[in-house]
């Protein structure tokens, strides 16, 4: 393994100290419990919009962190839910009197730690609410499995409803919004390489050099399928064409396309691949109205892409154009 | 000799480097169907554990199992945090504040641990998880104290049945936790959790024979 790293217990602390020394005056971050909380929290009056998640997914959910969008993250172990007691704890820093909104994944371990956490609050009296996202078309909603991955819509997700309760929506209005987003959006992805997790040391899986994993989810765990290699156009058609079918996305539909790289895949196959999915798109008469590009959800090096598609309406639309400011994404000031 | 809080906290500091030693064994299970960061998660937790047993010394068995609980409720995350968390709970609930353990009172506990890990994972016996350990050994565990065995026995049965039922999830198919998305996939794989599951009790086994 070769990490900038000094001792891979640490890796999360580390970084945490680095992101506080990048982001002085946006961001307040605390240790044990590790919270990532806005500087200026807690605001009073305004809904906080809690999330967290395992670290190696950078930016997300730390560096969502600011005016517009979170009120505090909780970073847990790579790969790994946080605890309740972080939860309480950013909880605590942010609460402006006027509710919570936690946005989950949908994973096992993050949905009974913050399950936990809303129990333990609620019996203090705290009003809040949790949303759970399960945007990936890769994992079939069954009795048989966890359910759909919470992975790309998480983004949109935290965007529209900080936007609403940054301008004063109220805790009904934004859970309400939180599932009218979870409705419409729907995302998938793909995989060349495996992520090495810090402490352990070696790749998740192994890929040979003419195959990927199609349907990954953002923790090394290997996909639905492994496939044959394809050329962008077929890498595109493989994760679009799921994503289509699923919601359904038809023609005359408004959409926000977010084309994400898992952490290797460089911004030049990235924007390839982005151009091949707009095509893709105006070829079904979807119009795509809003556009987001890089790494923002990852698996610490994987090379990879995901797409994920968000049906608009003019109160989606408005919310996303919102201002922001976070270290990741920062527009409309 | 009686099965105090003592003996009952030596058991949990022998159960933790037991977790050490398995650490990358259960790393390596979990790689293959989740996430990698099973045996990383209850090193980490254990350690802990450790740590709050060396500050102080609970009265009797059921509250060294609530600070192992409350422990890993808080240190740990992910799944194994909560679902190991709630089983200790349950069964330090389940032993109140009697001072030594009793073969009886170690099987409700164990009953009660398992009933604490299915209503927080929603699991059944076959859906390849540490449930498919766990159940087995509270039933092994209560036939052997019905007929009068002792601790040790109890406990011992209980780690056969657990290892057992831990073997018995390599066939299955998942449906819960993250090797559900795998489905198929999962299939010819030990489930890390049970395999956890079956050291622990393994470990208690042990010690309760050595004490």
């Amino acid at each position: 393994m070769k990490k900038i790293v000094n001792d891979p217990a640490d890796v999360v602390a580390d970084a945490l100290r680095g992101l506080a020394a990048a982001h002085p005056g946006l961001l307040r971050v605390t240790e044990d419990p590790a919270v990532v909380a806005r500087a200026d929290a807690p605001v009073r009056g305004k809904v906080a919009v809690v999330s967290g998640g395992g670290s190696g997914h950078e930016p997300l959910h730390t560096g969502f962190v600011g005016p517009g969008m979170l009120d505090a993250a909780c970073p847990g172990a790579v790969f790994t839910s946080p605890t309740p007691d972080q939860v309480q704890a950013a909880v605590s820093q942010v609460d402006g009197g006027a509710g919570i909104l936690l946005v989950v994944k949908n994973y096992t371990g993050d949905v009974l730690n913050f399950e936990t956490a809303a129990e333990l609050l609620a019996a203090d009296g705290v009003d809040v609410r949790t949303v759970v996202i399960d945007d990936d078309v890769a994992v079939q909603d069954s009795l048989y499995t966890a359910g759909r991955r919470g992975v790309g819509g998480t983004v949109p997700l935290e965007k529209i409803v900080g936007a609403a309760a940054e301008a004063g929506a109220d805790l009904d209005t934004c859970e309400r919004l939180a599932g009218t987003v979870i409705a419409n959006t729907r995302s998938m992805g793909m995989a060349l390489t495996a992520p090495t997790v810090p402490h352990v040391g070696e790749p998740s899986f192994t890929l040979a050099g003419d195959e990927m994993e199609v349907g990954i989810g953002i923790h090394g765990e290997p996909g639905r399928r492994r496939a044959a290699l394809a050329d962008a156009n077929g890498i595109v058609t493989a994760l679009l064409d799921p994503i289509l079918s699923d919601l359904p996305f038809t023609e005359g539909d408004r959409v926000l396309l977010f084309t994400n790289s898992m952490g290797g895949t460089p911004l030049l196959e990235l924007y390839l691949a982005h151009g091949i999915a707009e095509r893709r798109l105006a070829e079904r008469g979807i119009a795509v109205e809003r556009r987001l590009v890089g790494p923002f959800i990852t698996s610490l090096e994987m090379q990879g892409m995901s797409l994920t598609m968000l049906r608009l309406d003019d109160e989606l639309l408005r919310w996303w154009d919102a201002p922001v400011h976070t270290p990741a994404l920062r527009w409309g000031l | 000799m009686p099965c105090d809080a003592a003996a009952v906290a030596a058991a949990i500091r022998a159960a933790a480097a037991v977790i050490t030693t398995h650490r990358d064994e259960l790393v390596r299970l979990d790689q293959a169907i989740g996430d990698a960061d099973h045996g990383e998660n209850l090193e980490r937790g254990f350690g802990f554990v450790v740590s709050s047993l060396d500050g102080e010394v609970p009265d009797n068995p059921g509250a060294v199992l609530k600070l192992v609980a409350t422990t890993l409720i808080s240190k740990v995350g992910g799944a194994a945090g909560p679902l190991y968390g709630t089983a200790f709970l349950r069964a330090a609930t389940a032993l109140g504040d009697a001072p030594v353990l009793t073969p009886e009172s170690v099987a409700a506990a164990l009953r009660a641990a398992v009933g604490g890990v299915v209503a927080r994972g929603k699991a059944e016996v076959g859906d390849k998880t540490m449930v498919d350990a766990l159940t087995p050994a509270a039933d092994a565990a209560e036939q052997t104290a019905a007929v009068a065995g002792e601790l040790a026995e109890v406990l011992r049965a209980a780690a056969d049945a657990a290892e057992a039922g831990a073997e018995s999830t390599v066939p299955l198919i998942a449906r819960k936790g993250r090797a559900s998305y795998l489905g198929e996939r999962s299939v010819g794989h030990l489930d890390p959790g049970a395999r956890s599951s079956a050291l622990l009790l393994r470990s208690f086994a042990d010690s309760a024979a050595g004490a």
